[in-house]
């Protein structure tokens, strides 16, 4: 997985995916710290810094689902992000679980995985 | 007063809620498939949301948000019951598991969706093997079934459902090997191409197209040059060593319902024109979501079929009382085609381009005159835009008038 870090003194071009807009980045690090030009709301700034230093991303899997007449599988995702060289790791743990219905969305399916400090949630209600 | 919603999707369950919160006596809402949702259950994936709830939701969830707001709202569903014949009287003939039924509604709104386009419909030569399937079709055999499609995959074309499978396909331990763009610029939303594409180094090739799949049973491999003026550029094929091809080249409105209508089918958006209100030349029908024209945002997708759905309560106005709206130049598509006149509510046009474009300005014109401007710092195939009338632009409008939007790069 390629990470995009930032040598010292460079500027790089990063696209926005915080939302649709999709702005495109500019960071540059300097002694003084990080800037970020190009974004048009404060979220953006707050990407473009992360992105550079400790890359995260949110993630979204599936796990077994057990009891259901018509469903397979239940949608989950991390309630937060996820550092982006742990994502394969956080999948593996995904793939280790089950669950039975009846599952409502925002149910924790896997509490604080492997101590990252975000949990594992459910994001489909299934009664049967 | 009867308004009957034909699909259960995003975009139906929307407009159900918002004319049943306008008032509407009875809103019914008929799904074929055993759910509510449409298609928004198999897109895992976050990115859903920002603008109609405020936050960042997966489809599963928005999907379930607004399926609370259809149980609260006292609509009545009727699921596996799929709409067979419409009428022009506004009756639907619906096949139910008991039998079929006769909706005699005062008021039809169609949230129909739409289609992907298959292999037929780009004509890929070479071999007929497994192994050959459409981004949505893939998305829903590995989220929703659970199943592995392949192990080693090519993708043709760049669109936003094909970049979010190829990285679900990845994730669950796939190669994707590359994917073929025909056009020179990505089909697709900037977002997608940076957190599907390029956090995986999966390599994207512009102006390249599959040439030929190779193969008996399964899918073996396929060739993949660059193209130039729709011909190969000689000496660029190469082989992809994969056992499954996924097609991500596009969606068409599944407007055959709207065709027994009898009503005029636009040739750049494959579905009836509609007013700003989304309300068809038949008064009293209308046509929202995928099924009018493709859009690229849920959120967007919500908030115009519940400017639908709130408009279907109200009075009609009369046909002859509206001007008609085209797309020129490097526009592609506009929504909607035709504008009501005298509603005292300035419609809010959206727009698709035709090719990626730098800082620009767009135009509302009548006859050479400019009605309304708008400048755009970027605009991009992918990218549903807007320009949204002042009452006073709207005002110059009349009746009979044939606008135009144009967009000039600056």
């Amino acid at each position: 997985m390629k990470d995009d870090r930032l040598p010292r003194g460079k500027t790089i071009d990063l696209t926005c995916i915080i939302c649709p807009v999709g702005c495109t980045l500019h960071v540059s690090s300097s002694p003084a710290g990080v800037s970020v030009l190009g974004n048009r709301c404060s979220k953006g700034a707050e990407y473009g810094a992360k992105e550079i230093t400790h890359p995260e991303r949110f993630l979204q899997s599936t796990v077994l689902l057990l009891g259901s007449a018509t469903e397979r599988r239940l949608p989950v995702k991390t309630d937060g992000p996820v550092p982006k060289d742990k994502l394969f790791d956080v999948l593996k743990e995904i793939k280790k679980v089950h669950v039975h219905v009846p599952v409502n969305m925002g149910d924790v399916i896997i509490k604080n995985v492997l101590g990252l400090g975000v949990n594992v949630v459910a994001t489909r209600t299934i009664e049967n | 007063m009867l308004v009957a919603v034909v699909g259960g999707g995003p975009a139906g369950m929307a407009a159900a809620v918002a004319a049943k919160n306008a008032g509407a006596d009875n809103v019914l809402l008929i799904e074929r498939a055993e759910r509510l949702g449409g298609v928004l259950p198999q897109c895992i994936h976050s990115g859903f949301g920002l603008n109609y709830y405020g936050r960042d939701l997966t489809g599963p969830e928005f999907a379930e948000y607004l399926r609370q707001d259809v149980m609260q709202s006292g609509i009545e569903v009727w699921l596996n019951a799929m709409v067979i014949e419409a009428h022009h009287d506004k009756t639907l003939v619906v096949s139910k598991p008991d039998g079929i039924s006769f909706v005699r509604a005062d008021v039809i709104i169609f949230a129909v969706g739409a289609r992907e386009r298959p292999r037929g419909a780009i004509a890929i030569p070479g071999t007929r093997p497994a192994g050959i399937f459409t981004a949505g079709t893939a998305q829903y055999m590995i989220n929703v079934q659970g199943l592995n499609i392949g192990n080693d995959v090519f993708m043709l074309g760049s669109g936003d459902i094909g970049l979010i499978t190829a990285r679900r396909l990845t994730l669950e331990g796939a190669h994707v090997h590359g994917v073929a763009e025909l056009m020179p610029f990505p089909g697709g939303l900037a977002r997608n191409i940076q957190q599907c594409l390029k956090d995986y180094d999966i390599p994207l090739f512009l102006s390249h197209t599959v040439t030929e799949v190779l193969g008996k049973d399964r899918v073996e491999a396929v060739k993949v040059a660059q193209m130039e003026n729709g011909y190969v550029v000689p000496g660029t094929e190469k082989l992809f060593p994969v056992d499954t091809l996924i097609l991500s080249v596009g969606l068409l409105p599944e407007a055959e319902l709207i065709k027994q209508l009898g009503l005029t089918i636009l040739p750049y958006t494959g579905s009836a024109a509609v007013d700003q209100y989304f309300q068809t030349e038949l008064p009293g029908v209308f046509v929202v979501g995928n099924g009018a024209g493709i859009w690229d945002l849920v959120d967007n997708v919500a908030t115009s079929a519940s400017v639908a759905g709130e408009a279907s309560v109200k009075q009609f106005y009369e046909p002859s009382q509206e001007a008609t709206l085209e797309p020129c130049g490097d526009i592609r598509v506009v929504l909607p085609q035709r504008i009501a006149i005298g509603v005292n509510n300035p419609p809010r046009i959206w727009f698709r381009v035709k090719r990626p474009l730098g800082v620009c300005s767009v135009a509302l014109t009548c006859d050479g005159k400019t009605i309304a401007r708008k400048g755009y710092a970027s605009l991009r195939p992918a990218e549903m835009a807007e320009i949204s009338l002042k009452l006073e632009q709207y005002n110059v409008i009349e009746p009979g008038d044939n606008l135009q939007l144009t967009v000039t790069p600056l």
